[in-house]
């Protein structure tokens, strides 16, 4: 029992990491209708980021965060509007090749500049860790704190979208783009804005993916990226709270499935709930009917 | 009957350049004056030039993003390899080039039957799913390889008592059996063909240049005739307008199976011939990376230009290997190729600004406008 | 602009409709029984009842957003209908989709236009016959004798289309590259090769000149005394409706509020109403 309790809190703390990321794909594709395949990497340069500045610079943990989230706030903003920003009235096929072509440029200039050898991160954030039932079964203090970060930023962006007139703004592009313009709304600068917020919360989950998992190199991020936009299909494409649910349902499914029926298939099983969501309830578990005109 | 003839004029271009190709590689083996290196590279350039080719058809012709490719050629690679081994002990089928062209067919069968399984579910959905579904069953095909172990059990001469006649026995031969066991490790009597995560190791490489050829050639048959028919009409019109087309009575869901099946079966060919062309092959040689790689190759050549893949296939194998110095930037170059073009020829800005510097001129980009 | 008096005489028949004299003793093509859709709780059409017959030119009319092109898209089965039913040729299309609706013998052209523009006018054409002249994907491939025959016959037939239109010369061109007027031409020509028995029209005359739309007009008339087929068409240019259509059923609000040849039409009061100030509008 406290096995499975184990396997659950494990479960649950990649998921909170999935849930965080997916949000970033959640955001951009309800706002520009695009697959943001490079948003995985930019989860690894934000740990790479925090890396360096913890390792090299000797910058306390918070500040090597808080540079992270900066560096790719930059560089999602930067992303967007030399990759994908001239590409807005261009066919999906269009921006989804661009987006594989944007991972592939970050993974390899990563692969350039810190090389191929995985760097062992060293988990940031040190506060202990809580023992229950009797030692029987401990919970991590980084399990503790993404648990934590995911609830807060899950109300701080509800609230965000919901009360900011910036917020308000995202939600009527995703709606209208057009309309949204008509109403005087700068179409590009809010969605300049969802890139930074969700490269933003990448690099928090950059941080918080390699204190949990600390091997780091240039792919780390192109995994758990697929997995987030399986996770925010799930919970529902463009669906804030769709994203959280779906990010824990997914982060537990493969913890369970890797425990207790093969570690090879981990990830087979992850891709599996996707095609059966995407089968069954196209609009994931949140998400709402969109109807082609004829 | 104009048209008719600029096509056929088109794709007769595309034959004779595979096969002047072929002429002067097979002189210059001849003649000794082709490089060790160079020799290597070319079963890996029919290969990839079929891979390209293939996807060329869902990407280009059918309009799906397919980035689970080399998975059909996983499927192929394996298939062909094991078929190889039983061929060879079961059937003592000793002739390189039968067992290899039967091998490229079982090859081919198996990837398409993947390619139907995954066709299924795959083709009910549409742009950015349809991609991303397809990348996840590359992905679960890998990870299915992964736990594959696959074995030869001996075959062993066996004396059987006449049921009527108890103190006669019949002498009678027993085959070489194919024993597929899925994460267990397999009797360490029997000749392992596939090892999980080793892969298939021990591998008779029997893939020659020839076949290769013959391969590109039967794959430009097949995909440039299925162009240039009812079919092959069916299909783009399905891609240039769903609606339209089911409106003109066309089944959309037959037709696009009917391309990335046709595609799948390629890929799987192309995997057989890659397979046996390898001492030890595993299944991470069949990663994403490798999808992405022949993406390159469909992007650069122009999307829906099949003679353009063959030259991007060719080239993109060759210049890595020649430009040793600069196979540690191969991977970021394609990144950077597949965003230029895609800007070059997607977005209107730029592509007003080419037309500025570079007037009038006919470029493959019009083909990727048409997908 | 000549107003072509319809010379047929239009008779009711059981479903509140009527269809002209000489169609009267023939199963009507089409046939719609309190056919509706609701889309979010909002009814774009309700209660529509509608019968077309043989050979009948039928129009329908309506102020913009009356819920017209939804009419076709339920007929054709890009919409599965919240209630109600649709009979085509006397078969019930419940649960069908588009691809057999038009194998029952339904083909339509669309408001906005919807040409496979990088191919060719004949490849066009070629598409609208996938169905009528068939040959497998292997004889393709391999080029076998059937092959031969079915691109042979699929070219003359295609050619025989276009010149309905006088458009045979055009064939080698890209679709797309044709003026506006010629791909609405275009768009009816795909259409009657999928060999329909009833011909849905959205807006045909939309963009041409009055030139164009009065030959358009006795193209109409050609095309169903030729193919002996029913012509349904989407029309504003009242010229085109009145003139040519025998029977012309008003749509408002997704509810039809007239039935009647143009006559009956122009002079009835509802139909006013609806249309006030807006008479002028082409």
């Amino acid at each position: 029992m406290t096995l499975f309790l184990s396997y659950l809190i494990n479960g649950i703390s990649l998921g909170s990491v999935y849930a965080i990321i997916a949000l970033g794909y959640t955001m951009v594709y309800g706002i520009a209708k695009m697959l943001n395949f490079a948003h995985g990497d930019v989860i690894m340069i934000g740990a790479y980021i925090s890396f360096c500045a913890t390792q090299y610079m000797g910058m306390p943990a918070i500040v090597s965060v808080l540079m992270a989230m900066a560096v790719c706030t930059v560089l999602g903003i930067v992303i967007e509007g030399l990759a994908y920003r001239p590409l807005r009235q261009a066919a999906s096929l269009a921006v989804l090749i661009t987006a594989i072509g944007v991972s592939y440029f970050l993974q390899n200039m990563a692969l350039l500049i810190w090389g191929a050898n995985p760097k062992s991160f060293s988990s940031v954030f040190d506060v202990g860790s809580i023992s229950l039932f009797s030692g029987k079964l401990l919970i991590s203090s980084e399990t503790i704190l993404t648990v934590l970060a995911n609830i807060v930023i899950m109300i701080a962006l509800t609230l965000f979208t919901g009360k900011t007139k910036i917020g308000k703004a995202m939600r009527a592009v995703s709606e209208d783009k057009g309309a949204a313009e008509l109403m005087g709304i700068n179409v590009n600068a809010t969605i300049s804005m969802t890139f930074a917020i969700g490269s933003a919360l990448a690099a928090i989950a950059g941080v918080l993916l390699c204190s949990a998992y600390p091997t780091l190199q240039p792919t780390t991020g192109s995994m758990p990226g697929i997995k987030a936009f399986t996770a925010a299909v799930f919970g529902g494409i463009g669906s804030i709270p769709g994203a959280m649910i779906g990010g824990l349902l997914l982060g537990v499914i493969e913890i369970l499935g890797k425990a207790y029926v093969s570690t090879e298939l981990g990830d087979a099983f992850v891709f599996a709930v996707l095609i059966v969501v995407l089968l069954v309830k196209p609009t994931g578990l949140l998400g709402k009917q969109v109807h082609e005109k004829v | 009957m104009k048209k008719l003839n600029k096509t056929t004029k088109s794709n007769f271009i595309t034959y004779a350049i595979v096969i002047l190709a072929f002429i002067i590689c097979q002189s210059l083996i001849s003649a000794g004056s082709m490089t060790r290196s160079l020799k290597g590279q070319l079963v890996p350039i029919c290969v990839y030039i079929v891979m390209a080719v293939s996807l060329n058809l869902t990407v280009g012709i059918s309009g799906e993003l397919s980035l689970g490719h080399a998975g059909f050629m996983s499927v192929g690679a394996f298939a062909g390899i094991v078929f190889s081994a039983w061929a060879q002990a079961a059937l003592g089928i000793e002739n390189t080039i039968v067992r290899l062209l039967l091998c490229m067919v079982i090859g081919g069968i198996f990837a398409g039957i993947a390619g139907v399984l995954i066709g299924i579910p795959v083709l009910r959905l549409r742009g950015d799913y349809l991609a991303i579904v397809t990348l996840a069953f590359g992905e679960i095909i890998r990870n299915v390889f992964n736990c594959l172990y696959i074995s030869l059990i001996p075959g062993s001469v066996q004396y059987v008592a006449d049921a009527a006649n108890p103190e006669v026995f019949t002498k009678t031969q027993v085959l070489d059996r194919l024993n597929i066991a899925f994460n267990t490790t397999p009797n360490a009597d029997w000749n392992i063909i596939v090892n999980g995560p080793a892969g298939a190791t021990g591998v008779t490489k029997i893939a020659t240049f020839t076949v290769g050829f013959a391969l590109i050639l039967f794959t430009l048959v097949v995909v440039l005739n299925l162009i240039n028919s009812r079919s092959g009409r069916a299909i783009m019109a399905i891609r240039d307008n769903r609606i339209a087309a089911e409106s003109m009575g066309i089944n959309v869901t037959k037709y696009k199976m009917m391309a990335f099946v046709t595609s799948a079966v390629l890929a799987g060919m192309a995997g057989a011939l890659y397979g046996l062309n390898y001492s030890t092959v595993t299944a991470s040689k069949f990663k994403f990376d490798t999808s992405i790689t022949v993406l390159v190759f469909v992007v650069l050549g122009g999307i829906g230009n099949i003679r353009g893949s063959i030259i991007a296939a060719t080239l993109l194998t060759v210049l890595p290997e020649m430009l040793r110095a600069f196979s540690d930037y191969r991977m970021l170059i394609y990144a950077i190729v597949l965003i230029v073009v895609m800007l070059a020829t997607n977005s209107p800005q730029i592509r007003q600004l080419v037309e500025r510097i570079i007037p009038k001129r006919r470029k493959a980009g019009k083909e990727g406008e048409a997908a | 602009m000549t107003q072509r008096k319809s010379t047929t005489r239009m008779v009711p028949v059981p479903s509140h409709s009527i269809v002209p004299e000489r169609d009267v003793d023939k199963r009507p093509v089409l046939e719609t029984r309190h056919l509706g859709i609701e889309f979010g709780g909002l009814k774009a059409v309700e209660d529509f009842n509608l019968t077309i017959g043989r050979t009948e030119i039928a129009g329908l009319i309506g102020p913009n957003g009356a819920g017209k092109t939804t009419v076709f898209n339920l007929l054709t089965k890009v919409y599965q209908p919240t209630t109600g039913t649709v009979l085509i040729d006397g078969k019930d299309t419940a649960g069908m989709n588009t691809v057999q609706a038009n194998k029952l013998g339904i083909a339509r052209t669309f408001q906005n236009i919807r040409l496979f523009s990088n191919m060719t006018v004949e490849d066009n054409v070629r598409i609208g016959l996938h169905n009528q002249i068939r040959y497998g994907m292997f004889s393709g491939i391999f080029r076998l004798p059937s092959f031969w025959s079915g691109e042979k016959r699929q070219h003359e037939q295609a050619l025989d289309l276009l010149s309905i239109f006088d458009m045979q010369d055009m064939a080698a061109m890209k679709a797309g590259s044709l003026p506006y007027g010629a791909q609405r031409r275009l768009e009816i020509v795909r259409a009657l090769a999928t060999n329909p028995s009833l011909l849905l029209l959205d807006e045909p005359a939309a963009g041409m000149n009055p030139h164009e739309t009065e030959e358009l007009m006795e193209n109409i008339i050609k095309i169903r005394d030729k193919f002996q087929i029913a012509v349904m068409l989407i029309e504003h240019d009242m010229n085109l409706v009145m003139g040519i259509c025998e029977g012309i059923c008003v749509l408002n609000y997704g509810r039809i509020i007239a039935k009647g040849t143009a006559d009956e039409i122009q002079s009835n009061p509802v139909v006013i109403e609806a249309y006030l100030g807006k008479r002028k509008e082409d």
